[in-house]
């Protein structure tokens, strides 16, 4: 329905499979537009002639299509009305319920001045050892799961979000097929937690460039509830390969030079002003951002997972451990990098060296396991490594296991007890004279 | 008459402006919108078409818009008070910024205007002087600070007056010249300095040869860097890039130390700003802050500053240079600032290079830093940049645009390597394939063995020997088992083992271990080579690895104890005993 103020235009002079140009004047850079009833943003201004990318593609449209400037950017009303409800990418409901009413803010704002922001400093506790013990989480975080389609980084991210103990949950779903949006729906129901979720959700059977809307609507709404309201927000959004592709096809259309693996020069600048929302403010409110970045074939050289793994700090990788038969977080290619902050300050003294240790005799295990591949001989260190490395897996890193982060430590030095002497563990010698058991 | 022009075009930060005078390549220009002044460099000139760089958001800019150029390029102030400061990459002040988020079109000024500060001048009426020239010294963060000659005064002037000591602000006129003409010109602590021209105010710039200490066994002691050098660093995300050049940071023995943060994390930087007022500088005893300048342009500010920001880190340092004074400027990381060359130079619909990067990355690169250095000033004092570039190479790959064109220029390479990573052997500087060229300077040299000892090159060459053949060895190993080669293949396996566990590795969050002054590294070197030119008989590889972890786990204690202290002379004293027992020699 067009209104008085709006400006409405029809003569297309271009259409190519995702934009359209249109002869029009007055039109601001990002504005918003409706071409015959499509949501479409500006993405170009030449002269008079305006390039509009539309979301949902430009199938069927005309050349005397009506197109309609809004003259504003992407926006969404933020209040504590957004609460437990469901939307799509453009922040309307999908859930059956009102729209929602509050303050309209455009989305994709500006960035946080570095010098307000805090020292990340409080620990998220999952109960999952490969996270709490090996790679702690740190509110204000941002960190990845590095994960092949198969594996099952959806349940440990709702599992993770579920015990985190945040004020609220906000998913953004990228090209998330429906039953894993049911899924979500399910779990977090079922755990009387939907009261804390928001949702923006882009499916499969949605159109993909939507989906370039999904990671700001979910983090405006994120910052709304961390800044205006002090609250300890996590956002999820899986899966972040499946917006980069967006990415690549949007870039591709406006005839742009593709860089490595066919993705846009600018996708470290376009992730990173995602991941970088996430942030521990001063007045006490935080955004922790945990995604998912689905690989293929394990190869984390491709540019999706090489620019996030230089953006996020730190990536998560799940594996299944045959020898237990039990998915564990890898303790060797996972990292948490704010760990340092709270390991040995807001958990036990001894937590930073029990887990290089653990770690380091756990890397001495897979040595001694290729030893044995090759047919060669073990000697009696060989051996123990190998039992440890079992009891590890299957006691600690297992992500179904559930402990307290000083249980894990216990644990720790229990194994290590077990298996080793002091002299082979290389730890403060006041650490072993306290907790050798 | 400034020239003025209209919007014509917008590909997001990219405008394009038609305009009514004459313009220069680079030139600042503004950009108003609805009131809010956006600012943008000129970076293309196609007839009256002029396409303009924006370094803000240009969401909303519409075709019309007027644009004022200002007949300048983009410049930094400099004066006394920039130490300290958390600056963006057009040097503007942070900490004057109002409001939890950045503000579009928000520009602050980099100094104290206020403040006053206590002026002595060197300079006297009659001195002849020119650009660059000292005419006085403040007291900045216990630095002495040189107000000099302004940089653009090319001429040659005489001092007419000049004012006494006393304390002032930073716009007093402190001294007036004449030039032989007998036109007056008066000089007070602030001048201004176009960011991408070098400041090239000295007499010579000799090869540069003195040790810079940072602490860092794997750097000092295996590939030292030194003052007024060049190093680069790079390596895969999750190798230790960060914490290495922060550890640079804390630990050099420099008077100043300005760093880059250039388009990476901002938490990174939340990190320097959270600690290093809190940290002491081990050599002054002072706060680190107070000898620090922060230039932060992280990943999610805009991406055309990213570029301005390591040549206003640069200049910053050059300024600090022509006083005297020994500056570190370390920039993480300058892929980021080539990723944002590559996206304009996309923008503009230029051919590109190698995996679309610009044609001319390498000559952007090796005059940034050449710009580094050891310099004689014209009044015969020394000043010195000493550079350190992360490079974060796509995939980790080393066979890209970036890495290469940096190792053609940069004199140190450390080489971070993933396998030592995962290992958790930290810092993972691969001993083998990184190199210090300084090594190879007879002038270094003869200062090592000045101020350090005069075998100790020797003894270093001798260790990366060592740690080669250990690795060969392994290698050996691992195809045909513990018991395919000779026991003595073991003691040597081994022994390289110590190096690396004693020497090469590094407890960077150890309060102790962290840092390690150049005197206890000669220590350790001395130590860990009389090991290992020891002569030792076993029966069988189990007591060759059973006996060195032994020596390992004292040498670690060792390393985390005090220097000097008695818990460090017991297990010094606990190691040579238990190689002594063991010696072919006492067997």
């Amino acid at each position: 329905m067009a209104k008085a103020f709006q400006k409405i235009y029809t003569q297309i002079t271009q259409i190519t499979k995702a934009t359209c140009s249109v002869k029009a004047t007055h039109v601001g850079y990002d504005e918003l537009a409706t071409v015959e009833g499509r949501l479409s943003q500006v993405v170009k201004i030449m002269g008079d002639e305006v390039t509009l990318q539309i979301f949902e593609g430009t199938e069927g449209v005309p050349t005397n299509a009506e197109v309609i400037f809004m003259g504003k950017s992407p926006s969404l009303r933020v209040g504590d009305q957004l609460a437990g409800r469901f939307f799509n990418a453009y922040g309307d409901p999908i859930d059956g319920g009102p729209t929602p009413e509050g303050e309209e803010r455009a989305i994709g704002g500006p960035s946080v001045n570095p010098v307000r922001r805090k020292q990340p400093s409080e620990l998220i506790a999952t109960g999952i050892a490969g996270i709490d013990l090996n790679n702690t989480l740190v509110s204000g975080q941002k960190i990845p799961f590095f994960a092949d389609p198969d594996q099952p980084f959806n349940q440990v991210m709702a599992t993770v979000a579920l015990r985190a103990q945040a004020d609220k949950i906000i998913l953004g779903g990228m090209g998330m097929t429906n039953d894993d949006y049911l899924y979500f729906k399910n779990v977090f129901s079922n755990a009387g937690a939907l009261d804390r979720i928001i949702s923006f959700m882009n499916t499969t059977e949605d159109p993909a460039v939507e989906r370039l809307l999904v990671p700001d609507m979910a983090l405006t709404a994120a910052e709304y509830f961390a800044v205006d309201k002090n609250e300890k927000v996590l956002v999820l959004l899986t899966d972040m390969s499946s917006y980069a592709d967006a990415l690549s096809i949007v870039s591709n259309r406006m005839d742009q030079i593709p860089s490595k693996d066919s993705m846009p020069g600018s996708l470290y600048s376009d992730l990173a002003k995602i991941y970088e929302k996430a942030a521990q403010f001063p007045s006490g409110g935080s955004i922790t951002i945990l995604a998912v970045t689905t690989l293929s074939g394990g190869d984390i050289t491709h540019a999706v997972p090489d620019n996030t793994g230089y953006i996020t700090e730190g990536q998560l990788f799940l594996r299944l451990d045959s020898e237990v038969g039990k998915v564990v977080v890898d303790p060797f290619r996972s990292l948490s990098r704010l760990k340092q902050l709270v390991q040995g300050k807001k958990t036990r003294e001894d937590h930073p060296q029990v887990m290089n240790a653990a770690v380091r005799l756990y890397a001495d295990a897979a040595n001694a396991k290729t030893k044995q591949e090759n047919g060669f001989d073990l000697t009696d260190y060989d051996q123990r490594t190998l039992s440890f490395a079992k009891d590890y897996s299957k006691q600690l890193m297992a992500i179904d296991v559930n402990l307290n982060t000083v249980e894990m430590l216990d644990k720790t030095w229990e194994l290590l007890s077990a298996h080793f002497k002091p002299a082979e563990v290389n730890m403060k010698q006041e650490l072993v004279d306290k907790y050798w058991k | 008459m400034l020239t003025k022009g209209t919007v014509k075009g917008i590909i997001s930060n990219l405008v394009i402006v038609e305009v009514d005078g004459p313009v220069a390549q680079n030139e600042i220009a503004y950009i108003n919108l609805d009131g809010t002044k956006l600012m943008a460099e000129v970076i293309k000139v196609v007839g009256r078409n002029v396409n303009i760089q924006v370094f803000e958001s240009t969401r909303g800019l519409t075709v019309g818009a007027e644009v004022e150029f200002q007949g300048h390029m983009l410049e930094v102030v400099l004066g006394p008070g920039l130490l300290q400061r958390n600056l963006d990459g057009l040097e503007n002040d942070l900490d004057k910024m109002e409001g939890v988020f950045l503000k579009r079109g928000d520009y602050t000024f980099p100094l104290d205007e206020e403040k006053l500060w206590h002026f002595k001048p060197i300079a006297k009426v009659g001195d002849p002087v020119t650009s660059g020239s000292w005419l006085g010294e403040v007291d900045e963060n216990f630095q002495p600070h040189k107000i000099m000659v302004p940089f653009v005064m090319k001429e040659d002037y005489t001092i007419k007056s000049i004012v006494d000591e006393g304390d002032y602000n930073i716009y007093k006129a402190v001294a007036v010249v004449v030039d032989k003409e007998g036109r007056e010109t008066a000089i007070n602590m602030v001048q201004r300095w176009p960011v991408k021209v070098a400041i090239t105010e000295y007499k010579e710039k000799p090869r540069p040869f003195k040790l810079l200490e940072t602490g860092v066994r794997s750097i000092d002691t295996l590939n030292p860097i030194v003052e007024g050098g060049t190093g680069f660093i790079p390596g895969a995300f999750g190798t230790g890039k960060t914490v290495l050049q922060h550890a640079i940071s804390k630990q050099a023995e420099a008077d100043i130390v300005i760093i880059a943060a250039c388009g990476e994390r901002a938490n990174e930087v939340v990190e320097i700003f959270t600690e290093f007022p809190e940290l002491v500088d081990p050599h002054t005893g002072r706060k680190l802050m107070e000898r620090t300048i922060i230039v932060a342009n992280t990943s999610n500010m805009p991406v055309a500053a990213r570029e301005a920001s390591v040549y206003t880190a640069m200049t910053i340092g050059e300024y600090y240079r022509s006083m005297g004074l020994k500056v570190l400027l370390m920039a993480d990381s300058t892929s980021r600032w080539a990723q944002a060359l590559r996206e304009m130079s996309n923008r503009l619909e230029e051919l590109p290079g190698p995996d679309a990067f610009p044609m001319d990355l390498s000559a952007t690169i090796s005059n940034f830093y050449g710009r580094a250095g050891h310099v004689t000033l014209n009044n015969g004092a020394e000043g010195s940049i000493t550079f350190i570039g992360t490079v974060s190479p796509a995939g980790g790959n080393l066979k890209e645009p970036v890495t290469e064109n940096t190792k053609k220029v940069a004199r140190c390479f450390y080489a971070l390597e993933q396998e030592r990573a995962d290992k958790k052997r930290y810092p993972a500087i691969n001993p083998i394939e990184s190199y210090s060229k300084y090594f190879e300077y007879p002038e270094f040299e003869r200062y090592i063995s000045d101020h350090i000892a005069n075998d100790w090159t020797e003894k270093v060459s001798e260790i990366k020997t060592r740690l080669l053949r250990g690795k060969e060895i392994a290698e050996q190993i691992n195809i045909l088992g513990d018991d395919g080669v000779p026991v003595e293949y073991h003691i040597t396996f081994w022994k390289s083992e110590l190096i690396d566990f004693i020497v090469l590795q590094q407890d960077a969050f150890d309060e102790v271990d962290a840092v390690t002054p150049i005197e206890r590294q000669r220590n350790i070197l001395d130590l860990v080579v009389d090991v290992c030119r020891t002569d030792f008989e076993f029966d069988n590889f189990n007591q060759v690895a059973l006996f060195f972890k032994e020596l390992i786990n004292i040498g670690r204690q060792m390393n985390y104890a005090e220097f000097g202290s008695e818990k460090f002379n017991a297990y010094h004293k606990q190691l040579r005993e238990l190689v002594e027992q063991n010696s072919v020699v006492n067997k």
